[in-house]
Protein backbone atom coordinates (compact mmCIF):
# COMPACT_ATOMS: atom_id res chain seq x y z
CA UNK A 1 0.00 0.00 0.00
CA UNK A 2 2.69 2.74 -1.22
CA UNK A 3 -0.22 5.67 -0.79
CA UNK A 4 0.27 4.98 2.86
CA UNK A 5 3.93 5.39 2.74
CA UNK A 6 3.79 9.20 3.30
CA UNK A 7 1.25 9.25 6.45
CA UNK A 8 3.74 10.15 9.42
CA UNK A 9 3.93 12.91 8.13
CA UNK A 10 0.47 13.70 8.57
CA UNK A 11 0.16 12.41 11.84
CA UNK A 12 0.26 14.66 14.31
CA UNK A 13 -0.69 13.28 18.09
CA UNK A 14 1.13 11.83 20.38
CA UNK A 15 -0.06 8.09 19.14
CA UNK A 16 1.91 8.37 15.62
CA UNK A 17 5.45 8.39 17.71
CA UNK A 18 4.90 5.15 18.94
CA UNK A 19 3.85 2.70 16.14
CA UNK A 20 5.59 1.60 13.11
CA UNK A 21 6.63 4.81 10.30
CA UNK A 22 4.65 3.86 7.92
CA UNK A 23 1.55 3.00 9.86
CA UNK A 24 -0.57 0.44 7.86
CA UNK A 25 2.48 -1.63 7.54
CA UNK A 26 2.49 -3.75 10.22
CA UNK A 27 6.63 -4.00 11.12
CA UNK A 28 5.61 -6.76 13.89
CA UNK A 29 7.73 -4.40 16.07
CA UNK A 30 4.63 -2.57 17.31
CA UNK A 31 4.38 -4.55 21.02
CA UNK A 32 8.61 -2.92 21.02
CA UNK A 33 8.00 0.58 20.43
CA UNK A 34 4.78 0.82 22.33
CA UNK A 35 4.49 2.80 25.20
CA UNK A 36 1.72 2.46 27.16
CA UNK A 37 -0.33 6.34 27.70
CA UNK A 38 -0.31 8.23 30.99
CA UNK A 39 -2.22 10.10 32.71
CA UNK A 40 -2.86 14.13 31.83
CA UNK A 41 -4.92 14.81 35.23
CA UNK A 42 -2.51 14.54 38.27
CA UNK A 43 -3.78 13.36 41.17
CA UNK A 44 -5.16 16.51 43.02
CA UNK A 45 -5.51 15.40 46.83
CA UNK A 46 -8.16 19.06 46.98
CA UNK A 47 -9.84 17.18 44.16
CA UNK A 48 -9.70 13.62 44.26
CA UNK A 49 -10.74 10.83 46.62
CA UNK A 50 -7.38 9.43 47.88
CA UNK A 51 -7.26 6.71 50.28
CA UNK A 52 -3.71 5.98 52.07
CA UNK A 53 -0.70 8.87 52.52
CA UNK A 54 -1.51 11.58 50.37
CA UNK A 55 2.45 11.91 49.97
CA UNK A 56 3.08 8.25 49.46
CA UNK A 57 5.87 6.84 47.29
CA UNK A 58 3.20 4.80 45.21
CA UNK A 59 0.44 5.82 43.36
CA UNK A 60 -2.39 3.53 41.73
CA UNK A 61 -5.22 5.14 39.55
CA UNK A 62 -8.30 3.57 39.11
CA UNK A 63 -11.13 4.57 36.79
CA UNK A 64 -14.26 2.71 37.38
CA UNK A 65 -17.56 2.35 36.83
CA UNK A 66 -19.60 0.93 39.95
CA UNK A 67 -22.05 -1.57 37.79
CA UNK A 68 -18.85 -2.74 35.33
CA UNK A 69 -18.53 -6.75 36.54
CA UNK A 70 -15.03 -6.28 36.03
CA UNK A 71 -14.58 -3.75 38.18
CA UNK A 72 -16.38 -5.53 40.63
CA UNK A 73 -13.96 -8.33 40.33
CA UNK A 74 -10.98 -5.67 41.00
CA UNK A 75 -12.08 -4.30 43.81
CA UNK A 76 -10.77 -7.17 46.27
CA UNK A 77 -7.39 -7.17 44.19
CA UNK A 78 -7.13 -3.60 44.89
CA UNK A 79 -7.99 -4.37 48.90
CA UNK A 80 -5.02 -6.83 48.66
CA UNK A 81 -2.62 -4.05 47.06
CA UNK A 82 -3.61 -1.95 49.98
CA UNK A 83 -2.80 -4.49 52.43
CA UNK A 84 0.74 -5.54 50.64
CA UNK A 85 2.00 -2.21 50.30
CA UNK A 86 0.34 -0.58 53.77
CA UNK A 87 1.67 3.39 53.82
CA UNK A 88 4.19 3.31 50.58
CA UNK A 89 1.20 3.61 48.69
CA UNK A 90 -2.21 5.97 48.17
CA UNK A 91 -5.18 4.77 45.76
CA UNK A 92 -7.46 7.47 43.78
CA UNK A 93 -10.52 6.31 42.67
CA UNK A 94 -12.48 8.47 39.64
CA UNK A 95 -15.61 8.17 37.86
CA UNK A 96 -15.84 6.34 34.63
CA UNK A 97 -19.48 5.22 34.30
CA UNK A 98 -20.33 3.63 31.04
CA UNK A 99 -23.86 4.74 30.98
CA UNK A 100 -24.57 3.18 27.71
CA UNK A 101 -24.16 -0.16 28.77
CA UNK A 102 -24.75 -0.17 32.10
CA UNK A 103 -28.18 1.87 33.27
CA UNK A 104 -27.33 2.27 36.62
CA UNK A 105 -23.40 3.49 36.59
CA UNK A 106 -24.43 7.15 37.00
CA UNK A 107 -26.78 6.74 39.38
CA UNK A 108 -24.36 5.04 41.03
CA UNK A 109 -21.47 7.50 41.46
CA UNK A 110 -23.58 10.63 42.15
CA UNK A 111 -24.51 8.01 45.14
CA UNK A 112 -20.87 7.85 46.12
CA UNK A 113 -20.33 11.65 45.03
CA UNK A 114 -23.16 12.59 47.51
CA UNK A 115 -21.76 10.26 50.24
CA UNK A 116 -18.24 11.87 49.57
CA UNK A 117 -19.79 15.63 50.05
CA UNK A 118 -20.92 13.95 53.79
CA UNK A 119 -17.55 12.57 54.12
CA UNK A 120 -18.53 9.33 53.87
CA UNK A 121 -16.74 8.25 50.33
CA UNK A 122 -15.08 5.37 50.55
CA UNK A 123 -17.41 3.88 52.80
CA UNK A 124 -20.49 4.40 50.10
CA UNK A 125 -17.58 3.50 47.34
CA UNK A 126 -16.81 -0.05 49.24
CA UNK A 127 -20.59 -0.32 50.34
CA UNK A 128 -21.33 -0.10 46.06
CA UNK A 129 -18.73 -2.54 45.21
CA UNK A 130 -19.94 -5.15 47.28
CA UNK A 131 -23.32 -5.19 46.37
CA UNK A 132 -23.06 -4.39 42.32
CA UNK A 133 -26.37 -6.38 42.63
CA UNK A 134 -28.86 -4.13 44.15
CA UNK A 135 -27.56 -1.46 42.02
CA UNK A 136 -31.11 0.25 40.58
CA UNK A 137 -32.71 -0.11 43.39
CA UNK A 138 -32.48 3.35 45.82
CA UNK A 139 -33.66 2.52 48.85
CA UNK A 140 -30.43 -0.52 49.42
CA UNK A 141 -27.92 2.62 49.49
CA UNK A 142 -30.42 4.80 51.43
CA UNK A 143 -30.50 2.52 54.28
CA UNK A 144 -27.08 2.18 54.37
CA UNK A 145 -26.64 6.10 54.19
CA UNK A 146 -28.82 5.98 57.03
CA UNK A 147 -26.66 3.65 58.75
CA UNK A 148 -23.62 6.36 58.00
CA UNK A 149 -24.98 8.53 59.45
CA UNK A 150 -25.68 10.64 56.53
CA UNK A 151 -28.33 13.72 56.52
CA UNK A 152 -30.48 11.53 54.08
CA UNK A 153 -32.44 14.20 52.90
CA UNK A 154 -29.52 16.30 51.37
CA UNK A 155 -27.93 13.01 50.38
CA UNK A 156 -31.50 12.35 48.61
CA UNK A 157 -31.74 15.55 47.30
CA UNK A 158 -28.62 16.17 45.90
CA UNK A 159 -28.60 12.65 43.72
CA UNK A 160 -32.01 13.45 42.46
CA UNK A 161 -30.87 16.95 41.45
CA UNK A 162 -27.50 15.11 40.05
CA UNK A 163 -25.94 17.84 41.80
CA UNK A 164 -22.25 15.79 40.93
CA UNK A 165 -22.93 14.91 37.35
CA UNK A 166 -20.58 17.63 36.17
CA UNK A 167 -17.64 16.07 38.48
CA UNK A 168 -18.62 12.93 37.65
CA UNK A 169 -18.51 13.68 33.72
CA UNK A 170 -14.76 15.65 34.30
CA UNK A 171 -13.87 12.66 35.58
CA UNK A 172 -14.42 10.58 32.44
CA UNK A 173 -13.42 13.24 30.30
CA UNK A 174 -10.10 13.52 32.00
CA UNK A 175 -9.99 9.82 31.30
CA UNK A 176 -10.94 9.60 27.74
CA UNK A 177 -7.87 12.64 27.39
CA UNK A 178 -5.42 9.83 29.35
CA UNK A 179 -6.55 6.82 27.20
CA UNK A 180 -9.04 4.82 29.61
CA UNK A 181 -10.18 2.90 26.90
CA UNK A 182 -12.36 0.60 29.27
CA UNK A 183 -13.30 -0.14 32.90
CA UNK A 184 -11.32 -0.70 35.12
CA UNK A 185 -8.29 1.30 34.13
CA UNK A 186 -5.28 1.60 35.93
CA UNK A 187 -2.39 3.95 36.15
CA UNK A 188 0.77 3.03 38.09
CA UNK A 189 2.67 5.67 39.38
CA UNK A 190 1.11 8.02 36.15
CA UNK A 191 1.68 5.28 33.63
CA UNK A 192 -1.25 2.83 31.76
CA UNK A 193 -1.38 -0.27 33.46
CA UNK A 194 -2.07 -2.73 30.22
CA UNK A 195 -1.69 -6.09 32.43
CA UNK A 196 -4.43 -7.94 34.23
CA UNK A 197 -6.12 -5.90 37.13
CA UNK A 198 -5.09 -8.43 39.58
CA UNK A 199 -3.09 -7.69 42.41
CA UNK A 200 0.32 -9.51 41.94
CA UNK A 201 0.37 -7.91 38.53
CA UNK A 202 -0.42 -4.42 39.98
CA UNK A 203 2.27 -4.69 42.80
CA UNK A 204 4.74 -5.80 40.03
CA UNK A 205 4.17 -3.40 38.05
CA UNK A 206 3.54 -0.77 40.73
CA UNK A 207 7.22 -1.73 42.05
CA UNK A 208 9.06 -1.52 38.60
CA UNK A 209 7.98 1.56 37.87
CA UNK A 210 8.51 3.43 40.53
CA UNK B 1 -3.53 10.82 1.25
CA UNK B 2 -7.02 10.74 -0.40
CA UNK B 3 -8.83 7.58 1.55
CA UNK B 4 -10.15 5.20 -0.88
CA UNK B 5 -14.17 5.12 -0.96
CA UNK B 6 -15.90 2.00 -0.20
CA UNK B 7 -20.16 1.25 -0.06
CA UNK B 8 -20.72 -1.63 2.70
CA UNK B 9 -23.35 -2.53 4.40
CA UNK B 10 -24.79 -1.19 7.49
CA UNK B 11 -27.64 -3.44 7.42
CA UNK B 12 -29.12 -6.25 5.04
CA UNK B 13 -30.82 -3.97 2.48
CA UNK B 14 -28.53 -0.37 3.48
CA UNK B 15 -25.19 0.64 2.32
CA UNK B 16 -22.99 2.78 3.51
CA UNK B 17 -20.47 4.94 1.36
CA UNK B 18 -17.39 6.99 2.45
CA UNK B 19 -18.10 9.31 -0.22
CA UNK B 20 -21.74 10.22 1.77
CA UNK B 21 -20.09 11.87 4.32
CA UNK B 22 -18.57 14.61 2.22
CA UNK B 23 -17.95 17.65 4.02
CA UNK B 24 -17.84 16.30 7.42
CA UNK B 25 -15.36 14.77 9.38
CA UNK B 26 -15.24 10.78 9.36
CA UNK B 27 -13.57 8.77 11.81
CA UNK B 28 -13.18 4.84 10.84
CA UNK B 29 -12.44 2.16 13.59
CA UNK B 30 -11.25 -1.10 11.69
CA UNK B 31 -11.38 -3.53 14.72
CA UNK B 32 -11.46 -7.61 14.36
CA UNK B 33 -13.98 -8.93 15.23
CA UNK B 34 -17.72 -8.93 17.10
CA UNK B 35 -18.36 -10.45 20.67
CA UNK B 36 -14.97 -9.31 21.85
CA UNK B 37 -14.83 -10.95 25.81
CA UNK B 38 -14.57 -7.65 27.70
CA UNK B 39 -17.90 -5.52 28.36
CA UNK B 40 -16.59 -2.56 27.99
CA UNK B 41 -14.53 -2.81 24.96
CA UNK B 42 -13.54 -0.36 21.70
CA UNK B 43 -16.38 0.56 20.47
CA UNK B 44 -18.59 0.65 23.68
CA UNK B 45 -15.78 3.56 24.66
CA UNK B 46 -16.67 5.01 21.11
CA UNK B 47 -20.63 5.34 21.93
CA UNK B 48 -19.91 6.63 24.73
CA UNK B 49 -17.58 9.24 23.71
CA UNK B 50 -19.89 10.07 20.61
CA UNK B 51 -21.25 13.24 22.03
CA UNK B 52 -17.13 14.59 22.08
CA UNK B 53 -16.80 13.31 18.27
CA UNK B 54 -20.33 14.94 17.63
CA UNK B 55 -18.76 18.50 18.72
CA UNK B 56 -16.48 18.42 15.50
CA UNK B 57 -19.34 16.91 13.76
CA UNK B 58 -17.97 14.21 13.10
CA UNK B 59 -19.54 10.62 12.16
CA UNK B 60 -17.88 7.38 12.80
CA UNK B 61 -18.03 3.98 11.07
CA UNK B 62 -16.92 0.81 12.59
CA UNK B 63 -15.78 -1.97 10.28
CA UNK B 64 -15.06 -5.51 11.02
CA UNK B 65 -15.45 -8.67 8.98
CA UNK B 66 -18.32 -10.21 10.75
CA UNK B 67 -21.53 -10.60 8.83
CA UNK B 68 -24.55 -7.97 9.36
CA UNK B 69 -26.56 -10.16 11.27
CA UNK B 70 -24.06 -10.71 13.71
CA UNK B 71 -23.22 -7.06 13.49
CA UNK B 72 -26.87 -5.79 14.38
CA UNK B 73 -26.92 -8.41 17.20
CA UNK B 74 -23.88 -6.84 18.72
CA UNK B 75 -24.59 -3.28 18.03
CA UNK B 76 -27.74 -3.80 19.91
CA UNK B 77 -26.56 -5.61 22.50
CA UNK B 78 -23.75 -2.85 23.15
CA UNK B 79 -25.90 -0.39 22.34
CA UNK B 80 -23.82 1.31 19.29
CA UNK B 81 -24.85 4.75 18.36
CA UNK B 82 -23.08 4.44 15.28
CA UNK B 83 -23.15 2.12 11.97
CA UNK B 84 -21.14 -1.07 11.84
CA UNK B 85 -20.38 -2.68 8.61
CA UNK B 86 -19.55 -5.36 7.00
CA UNK B 87 -16.47 -6.06 5.47
CA UNK B 88 -17.66 -9.92 4.55
CA UNK B 89 -18.03 -9.81 0.67
CA UNK B 90 -15.33 -10.06 -0.79
CA UNK B 91 -14.02 -10.49 2.67
CA UNK B 92 -11.42 -7.73 3.86
CA UNK B 93 -11.75 -5.87 0.96
CA UNK B 94 -11.87 -2.58 2.34
CA UNK B 95 -9.58 -3.54 4.76
CA UNK B 96 -7.12 -4.59 2.71
CA UNK B 97 -7.21 -1.10 0.85
CA UNK B 98 -6.19 0.87 4.16
CA UNK B 99 -3.88 -2.01 4.61
CA UNK B 100 -5.83 -2.87 7.64
CA UNK B 101 -5.99 -6.92 7.05
CA UNK B 102 -4.36 -9.48 8.63
CA UNK B 103 -4.50 -12.00 6.06
CA UNK B 104 -2.83 -14.78 8.81
CA UNK B 105 -6.15 -15.05 10.55
CA UNK B 106 -8.28 -13.40 8.36
CA UNK B 107 -9.20 -10.24 10.52
CA UNK B 108 -8.87 -6.49 9.99
CA UNK B 109 -6.28 -4.80 12.49
CA UNK B 110 -7.05 -2.90 15.26
CA UNK B 111 -6.73 0.46 13.03
CA UNK B 112 -7.76 3.91 13.03
CA UNK B 113 -8.37 6.53 10.00
CA UNK B 114 -9.43 10.17 10.87
CA UNK B 115 -10.47 11.61 7.10
CA UNK B 116 -11.18 15.46 6.74
CA UNK B 117 -14.11 17.09 4.95
CA UNK B 118 -12.63 16.82 1.50
CA UNK B 119 -11.83 12.85 2.06
CA UNK B 120 -8.02 12.91 2.73
CA UNK B 121 -6.99 10.82 5.41
CA UNK B 122 -5.40 13.27 8.19
CA UNK B 123 -4.47 10.28 11.33
CA UNK B 124 -4.40 6.93 11.52
CA UNK B 125 -3.27 4.59 14.30
CA UNK B 126 -2.66 0.72 13.90
CA UNK B 127 -2.66 -0.70 18.02
CA UNK B 128 -0.66 -3.61 18.70
CA UNK B 129 -2.43 -6.82 19.22
CA UNK B 130 -4.54 -6.81 22.07
CA UNK B 131 -4.36 -3.19 22.96
CA UNK B 132 -7.21 -1.25 22.85
CA UNK B 133 -6.61 1.89 21.70
CA UNK B 134 -8.96 4.15 23.14
CA UNK B 135 -10.11 7.52 22.09
CA UNK B 136 -8.03 10.18 22.45
CA UNK B 137 -6.03 9.80 19.77
CA UNK B 138 -8.99 10.34 17.94
CA UNK B 139 -9.94 13.40 19.64
CA UNK B 140 -6.46 14.89 19.01
CA UNK B 141 -6.44 14.55 15.47
CA UNK B 142 -10.01 15.91 15.27
CA UNK B 143 -9.05 18.83 17.38
CA UNK B 144 -5.82 19.06 14.56
CA UNK B 145 -8.04 18.90 11.72
CA UNK B 146 -9.49 22.67 12.98
CA UNK B 147 -5.71 24.37 13.30
CA UNK B 148 -3.48 25.53 10.83
CA UNK B 149 -0.90 23.26 8.93
CA UNK B 150 2.05 24.10 10.71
Amino acid sequence: MSVYRTMATTTTTRHSRRTSKTLLEPTGKEEETYEAPRLVVPVDPSRDHVQGDPKAMLTLVEYGDYQCPFCGAAYPEVKKVQKELGTKLRFVFRNFPLTNVHEFAMAAAETAEAASAQKKFWEMHDFLYEHQRTLGDDRVALGYAKKLGLDTQRFEREISQHAYQKRIKDDFMGGVKSGVNGTPTFYVNGVRHDGPAESEAIIKSLKTKS
Amino acid sequence: MKAPNFSLNSTPDQKVSLKDFRGQPVILAFYPADWSPVCTDQLSLYAEVMPEFKKFNAELLAISVDNIWSHLAFAKDRKLNFPVLADFEPKGDVSRKYGAFKEKIGESARALFVIDDHGIVRWSHLSPDGVNPGAEGILSALDQLNKPKA
